[in-house]
């Protein structure tokens, strides 16, 4: 029976004078309540499908993002994407924690430590690589990294890489210069107060290691690290917290060296900065991925990995946000813009970046984001 | 059902919206954020349930959260002085303007529709190395090299003032509107000057306004986290920046919560103190 019939009947009750006035009333508002409930949460389910969320880092970066993949695979398949941002991995994990299953689906995520962090937390879905054809495009050497950690599978795909290395304002600081102290640019005295960085304990420790000649993925003592960063705080005007900071800091002349971000930096000479970039040996090389989080809709969220991985759209995004995709040079022709981006690899092997390595850093995520905490505050 | 049970139940009746929205939207989070004060975080992010005492120990115990603590009381205390002597004036000045008041007054919520966090971020267009304030003593010859006036204790101070001196402004001026101006013109008529009669009469009959203009500014500058990100140094956290770094980077969801209950207790104490001196209606008339 369906509901007019049901209503039908109660009102022929009423008007036999079966119900009274009141419990004819209580049992409509009863049905309306009901109705009003649980129509826009079906709705809502229903219209999930059609749409997935997908969180990135803003600037820039999203910009690309909208204009060139997200836009046009709307434009194709009707599956809208709603795109968010968040300033660093740590901000993003503590929002999907507090979210329901399915409310976050895809994010752009920093480094196969993030991944391992994330698949930790059991929030790693199942890709199913039959329904992604252009996965065939990427290195396969970031790819294989990722298996290891969910059991031979994957839950996302590579689509990008850079580096974070040393940005420089030309007018202050030659490229000379810049070659011969390397990391240890950030602890000169002689730019007290024009020095920043970023508040990211893994960047922060990863070149304090540099400045005291250990490898960043095994230091064996942390006091001189420490100490490294005491310094490093103290010649400091500011730490960055977002990309947007690190190029209005740059752009502004406020500082004249930090880190940065290698898309960011190739943006800001893009607009006519004289800001340098310069990776010093064993700089922080990154790979970027595109995670999809348990509870997503898979087929959707398969879909979309499979667009954006597409030649054209990959290598439209890549102009766009400055880094280069995660697609094999072996196999793909990357354009002419593409191969003048820094941190590019033309034999598509990476052999000549150094990745964080996810097991060290995890296993001390705790304990070290703790310290550089109290460091970063004076302590 | 008699008249008197039927009118004394009208009060709940007519708050029960109100008491619902309290109850489902902070008692009933904060009873989450206690719970969760006493689980702990594993080495994964995940928390632990239990009933663990390790992070009031530490939030309680280490000198590091005591420290920023004090430091966040001392910027608030300062921003409140400043937002009271700045403010004082300008309050009393908007009171007693007979033609413009409500003109005035506009000019002092105009603030309010602009974003705290786009007001907060202006002064580094006004301040910055290549902002109007360096870009004008250059230009006028003063200075060679830009001033670096941005990032410091003193920015973080300015900052707040900018946001909360309007809290303050018609806090007192509620206060001062509401003097009868009849007793100023018997305290000049017996022979006050001005300043005394302004000493001796008006900032007493005000100071309810400035102590709850103060109880405002110090309450939310204490709790203040944007500022001292945007505007601040290295050194210029505030104990609401522990309390996102806990949450956000250290995804320390246990200690966090402490972290945020203590700051918590430390301010209701205040209003606490405050109410037992004052009250809470001065407050309310400030903030309507």
């Amino acid at each position: 029976m369906d509901s007019t019939k049901r209503y039908e009947r109660l009102r022929e009750r009423y008007l036999n004078g079966d119900l009274d006035r009141r419990v004819f009333l209580g049992l409509i508002g009863a049905a309306g309540l009901a109705f009003g409930v649980r129509t826009p949460f079906v709705g809502e389910a229903r219209a999930a499908a059609s749409q997935v969320r997908f969180d990135g880092w803003g600037g820039v970066v999203s910009e690309a993002f909208r204009k060139l993949a997200f836009d046009p695979y709307t434009e194709k398949t009707g599956v809208k994407v709603v795109d968010g941002t968040f300033g660093g991995g740590d901000e993003y994990l503590s929002r999907v924690k507090a979210s329901q299953p399915g409310e976050y689906n895809i994010a752009h995520l920093s480094g196969v430590f993030d991944y391992a962090r994330y698949a930790g937390l059991g929030l790693a879905s199942e890709l199913n690589e039959d329904n992604i054809p252009n996965l065939k495009y990427v290195i396969p050497k970031l790819v294989d990294v990722f298996r290891p950690i969910t059991g031979g599978k994957i839950s996302c795909v590579p689509y990008d890489y850079g580096t974070t290395g040393l940005a420089y304002n030309r007018k202050h600081i030659s490229e000379d210069e810049i070659k011969e102290k390397g990391a240890k640019i950030l602890l000169d005295e002689k730019y007290k107060g024009k020095i920043a960085g970023w508040a990211d304990w893994r960047t922060r420790i990863w070149y304090a290691s540099l400045q005291t000649d250990q490898d960043p993925n095994n230091a064996t003592d942390m006091d001189a690290i420490w100490e490294a960063l005491r310094t490093h705080r103290d010649l400091l005007l500011k730490y960055w917290g977002s990309g947007a900071e690190l190029m209005s800091l740059l752009a502004e002349e406020e500082i004249y060296v930090t880190e940065g971000w290698s898309g960011r930096i190739y943006a800001l000479q893009e607009q006519g900065h004289d800001i340098g970039y310069f990776d010093p040996p064993n700089g922080f090389g990154w790979q970027e991925c595109l995670f999809v989080i348990k509870g997503s809709p898979m087929p959707e969220c398969e879909e979309l990995l499979n667009f954006m991985l597409a030649p054209e759209t990959s290598i439209a995004v890549a102009e766009g946000q400055n880094y280069p995709p995660a697609l094999d040079p072996q196999k793909v022709d990357l354009g002419k813009k593409i191969p003048t981006l820094p941190a590019f690899d033309p034999s598509g092997t990476l052999a000549g970046l150094t990745f964080a390595n996810p097991d060290y850093w995890n296993g001390h995520e705790a304990e070290w984001s703790k310290e550089f905490g109290r460091i970063q505050k004076g302590y | 059902m008699g008249v008197e049970a039927r009118e004394a139940r009208q009060p709940w009746i007519l708050l029960s919206p109100a008491l619902v929205a309290i109850t489902f939207l902070l008692f009933v989070p904060l009873a989450f954020i206690v719970v969760y004060s006493f689980w702990l975080r594993t080495a994964t992010g995940a928390d632990v349930a239990g009933f663990h005492l390790d992070n009031w120990t530490e939030a309680l115990t280490d000198r590091f959260y005591r420290d920023i603590l004090l430091y966040t009381l001392k910027i608030a205390a300062i921003t409140t002085v400043v937002c009271a002597v700045a403010g004082y004036p300008a309050a009393y000045f908007i009171a007693r303007s007979n033609r413009n008041k409500g003109f005035l007054l506009l000019l002092l919520m105009l603030p309010f529709w602009v974003s705290y966090i786009i007001r907060t971020m202006s002064w580094i267009n006004i301040l910055g190395v290549s902002g109007a304030v360096n870009s004008f003593l250059i230009w006028a010859g003063i200075i060679n090299e830009p001033l670096q006036m941005l990032y410091n204790e003193a920015t973080v101070i300015l900052g707040l003032v900018h946001f909360l001196m309007p809290f303050m402004i018609l806090n007192v001026f509620v206060s001062v509107d509401g003097i009868d101006q009849n007793l100023e013109s018997a305290a000049n008529s017996l022979g006050a000057t001005k300043l005394q009669t302004f000493f001796s009469v008006t900032l007493p009959l005000s100071l309810p306004g400035l102590a709850a203009g103060g109880l405002l500014c110090f309450v939310l500058a204490a709790g203040t986290y944007i500022t001292p990100l945007v505007l601040g140094g290295p050194r210029d956290a505030m104990f609401a920046n522990l309390v996102f770094e806990a949450i956000i980077t250290q995804l320390n969801w246990p200690l966090g919560s402490a972290l945020s209950l203590m700051l918590l207790a430390v301010l209701g104490a205040l209003v606490l103190v405050y109410n037992h001196f004052l009250g809470m209606a001065q407050l309310m008339k400030g903030m309507g």
